[in-house]
């Protein structure tokens, strides 16, 4: 009995067996998922696991490293572009697609990393803000490269042959973006619980704290924001295979806001909080759209009321539950453990950790 | 008349709107550091309640002082119900407190008021002055645009500059807990420095709304351009606001103008970025530079 349990620590101890011991156990609930659904469905699972990719990378930048980008849909629509650019003329695997997206929004990365570790809050918020807006415009400005206003069509990527002739593609594009989803988390969780990871927080914390403790702050900073990128090149060239069109409408300020929004309401600074917030953005708009559909109203009034619905949820949700809906499961977590008499694991004494509100300063 | 003229005085009156936004951005995160997301949207829907005057039978004067006195109690109400709130909360969850609020008011609009494009009346004629026998760029209504923002500006230098409510203001802004035991009721102060920036943001909204079309989300870019202006500036610097708000004008008319029209945002990215570059906290930041 003593020796089992030690046998499953062993296992689940150290950080990196943990993480993929808890994927394998992710991916393969997925996968059984993506089969048990239909189209649509899988359809939605993509744009879940597309917004989680691009999320879980924006909550590092800002819930980890503390650097507040509002226009992060700006480095999603590099990866978009970059991967309907090479799509154009040759048929290539998605594989090399999307490690070339990866590769050069994290090269824009490095561009704006720079730019962005001098500027603190609002500064950054601002600049990054304009960003959002000023990007699209370059697509409509250069046609003949970008397609203008209409875009570029993305081919499809269709199923292997070994998955037969009526395989379904959107479930063949939901395995691809899980895929990605869960390679980005395990990679990200691992990167947040190392020297690195630590170095993130202790900059967002307090930089004159973390650069005395010998980190270089402005490199960190830096390196934030590259991987940050990184993921919104991945996010970005899968949302370009899930749309089948590259357009700058597509890439406006309303998807960085919209990613922005995930993160809080996920929860700020947690990798689970982003994959929360991407299942409230893809589901809570279809949940409203439909509710106000059913509603016998007239229509000015049934186009609108999802939108006011999400934007009431948004001021709701900040005034009760301000640590997003990771921070909520935490809180209930705490008060259950509390009440069955145990301790609450994890967490040194006296160290303040930004995940959990119940160490809250 | 020399295209350079004709895109100075364009960038002129469309710097004022932006600089109206701009201080409207500043005088709230001054007393209460936070960008409040909605005030263009907040503008929006006190143009349409303008509007809605306008439609029924009202002169244009009555509408324009309903648009300002109803952004004044909007700006009031907003402070009061879901701002105090979250005083204390982390700055991100009142940005997105702000965002909730925008998309909030841009539904409620088409729902209260029709989602179709509309047309707003200007206050004077849109068609340009006549300057001996040349026509200029510059119509009575630019004239109108401008000289009421200047007006809105000096009487609100005037109030924090030469009024005892003003000067409880900044104190409150400056230091709320010493403020409070000098007696000042810092709640109230906060409540009336957002209900005067949401005013200066109605102006805006009225004041763009001829050139512009009103639509739901037709003050989104006022918004960003203004927020570009005063962080460009310097967001802790009414002054700044102002000048921002104008170079940010100027620079979308001459990008625009001989560049190209869709490069517009580019230019004024490109120009926000060089001079937070050089000054990170905005042109007139007094506080300490950050190093890298």
């Amino acid at each position: 009995m003593v020796a089992a349990q030690s046998r499953i620590d062993r296992l689940v101890r150290p950080t990196l067996s943990r993480h993929l011991l808890l994927a394998l156990g992710a991916a393969v609930l997925l996968l059984l998922l993506s089969t048990q659904i239909g189209a649509y469905d899988d359809y939605n699972l993509t744009a879940v696991a597309i917004f989680a990719i691009a999320a879980a990378g924006l909550n590092l930048l800002t819930g980890v490293n503390g650097q507040l980008s509002l226009g992060h849909g700006a480095l999603m629509a590099i990866g978009a572009y970059t991967a309907s650019l090479l799509l154009k003329d040759h048929p290539l695997p998605v594989v090399v697609v999307l490690l070339v997206a990866v590769l050069s929004s994290g090269l824009t990365g490095i561009v704006f990393g720079y730019a962005a570790a001098r500027l603190r809050g609002p500064y950054l918020a601002g600049a990054t803000l304009t960003l959002a807006v000023a990007l699209p415009q370059v697509a409509t400005r250069y046609k003949s490269i970008f397609g203008g206003e209409e875009g570029l069509t993305v081919p499809p990527t269709s199923p292997p042959a070994w998955l037969g002739a009526d395989f379904p593609p959107e479930r063949w594009l939901a395995w691809i973006a899980l895929a990605a989803a869960v390679v980005t988390m395990v990679l990200l969780a691992n990167l947040l619980r190392s020297p690195v990871g630590r170095a993130f927080k202790a900059v967002r914390d307090n930089e004159a704290a973390a650069a005395l403790a010998g980190i270089d702050v402005a490199r960190t900073q830096v390196l934030a924001f590259v991987i940050s990128a990184a993921c919104a090149g991945l996010a970005g060239a899968l949302f370009a295979y899930w749309s089948g069109v590259t357009a700058p409408a597509g890439f406006g300020l309303s998807l960085s806001l919209q990613l922005i929004t995930a993160i809080v309401i996920g929860g700020l600074g947690s990798l689970a909080g982003a994959v929360w917030g991407s299942v409230v953005l893809v589901f809570v708009p279809q949940l409203t759209s439909g509710m106000a559909s059913s509603l016998n109203v007239p229509s000015s009034i049934a186009n609108n009321l999802p939108l006011a619905i999400y934007g009431g949820i948004l001021v709701i949700a900040m005034l009760v539950a301000p640590h997003g809906i990771q921070g909520a499961f935490r809180r209930i977590l705490t008060i259950g453990r509390a009440r069955w008499g145990h301790t609450p694991a994890g967490g040194q004494k006296g160290v303040v950790d930004w995940d959990d509100p119940a160490s809250d300063t | 008349m020399s295209r350079f003229l004709v895109l100075t005085l364009n960038g002129l009156t469309q710097g004022a709107i932006y600089a109206a936004m701009a201080l409207a951005l500043v005088m709230i995160w001054r007393a209460t550091r936070i960008i409040n997301f909605a005030q263009g949207a907040m503008a929006m829907f006190t143009t349409y309640l303008a509007l809605f005057a306008v439609d029924h039978g009202a002169p244009y004067w009555a509408g324009f002082v309903v648009a300002l006195s109803s952004g004044l109690l909007l700006g009031a109400i907003v402070e009061r119900v879901i701002v105090r709130p979250v005083e204390t909360a982390p700055p991100l969850n009142v940005v997105i407190l702000t965002l909730g609020l925008l998309l909030f008011l841009e539904a409620l609009a088409p729902m209260a008021f029709g989602g179709q494009i509309r047309s707003f009346p200007p206050a004077f004629s849109i068609v340009g002055l006549h300057l001996g026998n040349s026509q200029v760029a510059f119509s009575p209504f630019d004239a109108f645009t401008l000289g009421s923002v200047l007006a809105v500006m000096v009487l609100l230098l005037l109030l924090f500059q030469k009024t005892n409510l003003g000067l409880r203001m900044r104190a409150s802004a400056f230091n709320p807990e010493v403020s409070r035991l000098l007696g000042i009721r810092v709640g109230r102060m906060l409540t009336l420095g957002w209900a005067l920036a949401s005013l200066v943001g109605a102006l805006a909204g009225v004041l763009i709304a001829p050139s512009l079309l009103l639509y739901p989300t037709f003050m989104d870019q006022v918004l960003v351009f203004g927020f570009t202006g005063a962080v460009l500036g310097g967001l802790d610097s009414a002054v700044g606001a102002v000048v921002g708000g104008l170079l940010i004008g100027f620079a979308l008319s001459f990008v625009g103008g001989y560049l190209g029209s869709d490069l517009e945002t580019v230019g004024a990215l490109v120009i926000l970025i060089a001079v937070l570059m050089v000054r990170p906290r905005g042109l007139f930041s007094l506080q300490r530079l950050r190093q890298v």
